[in-house]
């Protein structure tokens, strides 16, 4: 683990933060803007507190969320200029060339890139340092979503592929539950809630992860294909996702939002809704004098479910009721 | 005598007074740019004062100042047994001062219009300060610096009040091209005063206008 400790005060603002981070995979850090991801990163790097330890020493690799690649120098010189001053050389240059798919960019001028390339020729710069962490900061914000679209799946095999920890600033829920593997949220400077991103997203009193935000990270493997649809093992049922994915592989990453899935009480015989899940409801949690969240249990793993307080009275639903989980849609992440 | 010797004395004089603005000028040029502190207006006002005080005003307390009794005068005597004014070295210095602006300014704005991304980039990626700044601030304000020499040097090669108030006019000492030129005027030798006033004119045309394309070639990359 890495204990991330820091602490700043500047006037309006106060980042007070003491919280552990695997030293593998990626740590998501979630939050409004304005809670203070960005001042977090800074701070690791060294770049709030110029006073401390010089920046250059601390051995970070930084991705901005403007890639700000340095216009005098080629892609290649770009991606060099950390690799020549990097203190110990762990990272080989060709393999994250070829992981980033930058080789045929090498010997273009920043100005002629888009701004996909270029966030991956700045990805590439930072991990050619050899750092012993990497800090990014909303790398795809500034893309539109066909870039961003575009340049997912190199994040996916710098999940896959990355040997050092990554700490992944975003306010993009979906991106973290697509790309990391813990989580931590950040509330005006402070850590709501921090811990394994499948745990963490399935909590019902995190006030931050509700409404839009709200929503589990399954675990499934991909069984077989049927018209255009794959159909996912899932506890003592299936679910049925768009796209046809490999079957038998590993398992993957199915992000199911919590107002994506609905509660009934017995099985539903005509329903447009493919999927309907065996389920035990585990906690009910209130969020607004409307609205509440469900938590089920299904498989050993977990479903929320956003409902109404109305609903909740109506079914009379209480902890360790058996129902049934309707799952309107999943998207596959992984 | 030659009208070479006077230009070839204020081109010597021009290049000496450049080459120690660049080194001088760049520091504070680079502090101006990155300082928050409240007293930064005042730093840059003293800075920007020989653009518009009178040459006169600078050299009288230029003299003043490196006069034999004046406190960098006196040092100068003491270190090496000459005076400072009326010599080269006093003009090399006079000239420093009242062609400063020239230096700092365009280098300072080039460094401000670097976007701060860049360096916190470079510290990133392992480079320390003085690296950052050889490495990325240097070659991406080349413009800054080409104007900011070319400036401080067409600035003295044109400067008349101060030489005169602080160097006199001693023939291969401090008789500069503007001096020259005054002095053919005010013995009514216009012949002469017409073939250097041209030489200068062409100079300066060619100059200015190398730093104009240079620009042009630096500003489309």
């Amino acid at each position: 683990m890495i204990r991330l400790r820091h602490k700043l005060n500047r006037g309006s603002f106060a980042l007070d933060v003491d919280v552990e981070v695997p030293d593998t995979g990626i740590t998501g850090v979630f939050g409004e803007s304005g809670s203070g991801k960005t001042t977090l990163l800074r701070c690791i790097a060294g770049l709030e507190q110029l006073d401390g330890l010089p920046v250059h020493k601390r051995n970070v690799g930084y991705v901005f969320q403007d890639p700000a690649l340095f216009p005098h120098l080629t892609v290649r010189g770009n991606i060099e200029y950390g690799a020549r001053r990097a203190t110990t050389h762990r990272v080989d240059s060709a393999p994250v060339v070829e992981m980033l798919g930058i080789g045929g960019l090498l010997d273009r001028k920043p100005n002629s890139l888009s701004g996909g390339e270029a966030q991956r020729v700045a990805i590439a710069a930072a991990l050619l340092r050899s750092p012993d962490i990497v800090l990014m900061d909303e790398p795809l914000a500034s893309l539109d979503r066909r870039r961003k679209d575009e340049l997912l799946p190199y994040f996916d095999r710098l999940h896959d592929e990355l040997a050092v920890p990554v700490i992944y600033v975003s306010h993009d829920i979906d991106e973290i539950c697509r790309l990391c593997d813990h989580l931590i949220l950040l509330e005006d400077g402070r850590v709501a809630a921090d811990g394994d991103l499948f745990d963490v997203v399935s909590r019902v009193d995190v006030p931050m992860l509700s409404g839009q935000n709200a929503g589990v990270v399954l675990w499934a493997t991909p069984v077989d294909h049927e018209e255009g649809l794959t159909r996912f093992d899932f506890g003592d049922g299936d679910i049925w996702a768009p796209g046809e994915f490999e079957v038998g592989r590993h398992p993957m990453r199915l992000r199911v939002a919590a107002s994506d899935v609905s509660i009934v009480r017995e099985r539903p015989s005509q329903t447009t809704i493919q999927n309907v899940i065996r389920a035990t409801i585990e906690a009910v949690h209130p969020v607004d004098s409307a609205t509440a969240l469900v938590r089920l249990e299904a498989g050993n793993q977990n479903l929320l479910s956003q409902v109404t307080n109305r609903s909740i009275r109506r079914l009379g639903l209480a902890v360790g009721d058996r129902v049934f989980a309707q799952v309107k849609s999943v998207t596959v992440r992984h | 005598m030659s009208i070479f010797h006077p230009m070839w004395l204020s081109i010597q004089l021009a290049a000496f007074t450049t080459v120690i603005l660049i080194l001088v000028g760049t520091p504070i040029a680079w502090w101006l740019s990155q300082t928050k502190t409240r007293w930064k207006p005042a730093v840059q006002a003293v800075v920007a004062m020989p653009i518009v005080l009178p040459p006169t005003v600078l050299g009288f307390y230029l003299l003043i100042l490196l006069g034999p009794d004046g406190a960098i005068g006196s040092w100068w005597v003491q270190l090496t047994g000459s005076a400072l004014t009326f010599s080269f070295a006093g003009l090399v210095i006079a000239s420093c001062v009242y062609s400063l602006p020239f230096a700092v300014q365009p280098i300072q704005n080039a460094f401000e219009s670097l976007p701060s991304q860049y360096l916190e980039r470079a510290w990133t990626l392992g480079a320390s300060r003085l690296d950052a700044f050889f490495s990325i601030v240097v070659p991406l304000s080349v413009r800054g610096f080409i104007s900011g020499i070319v400036l401080s040097f067409a600035h003295t090669l044109g400067e008349f009040g101060v030489v005169l108030m602080v160097g006199g006019n001693i023939p291969g000492e401090t008789r500069v091209v503007s001096i020259a030129i005054y002095d053919h005027v005010e013995s009514l030798n216009y012949a002469a005063a017409h073939r250097m006033s041209l030489l200068l004119i062409g100079f300066a045309f060619i100059v200015l206008m190398a730093m104009f394309m240079l620009n042009r070639r630096w500003g489309a990359r």
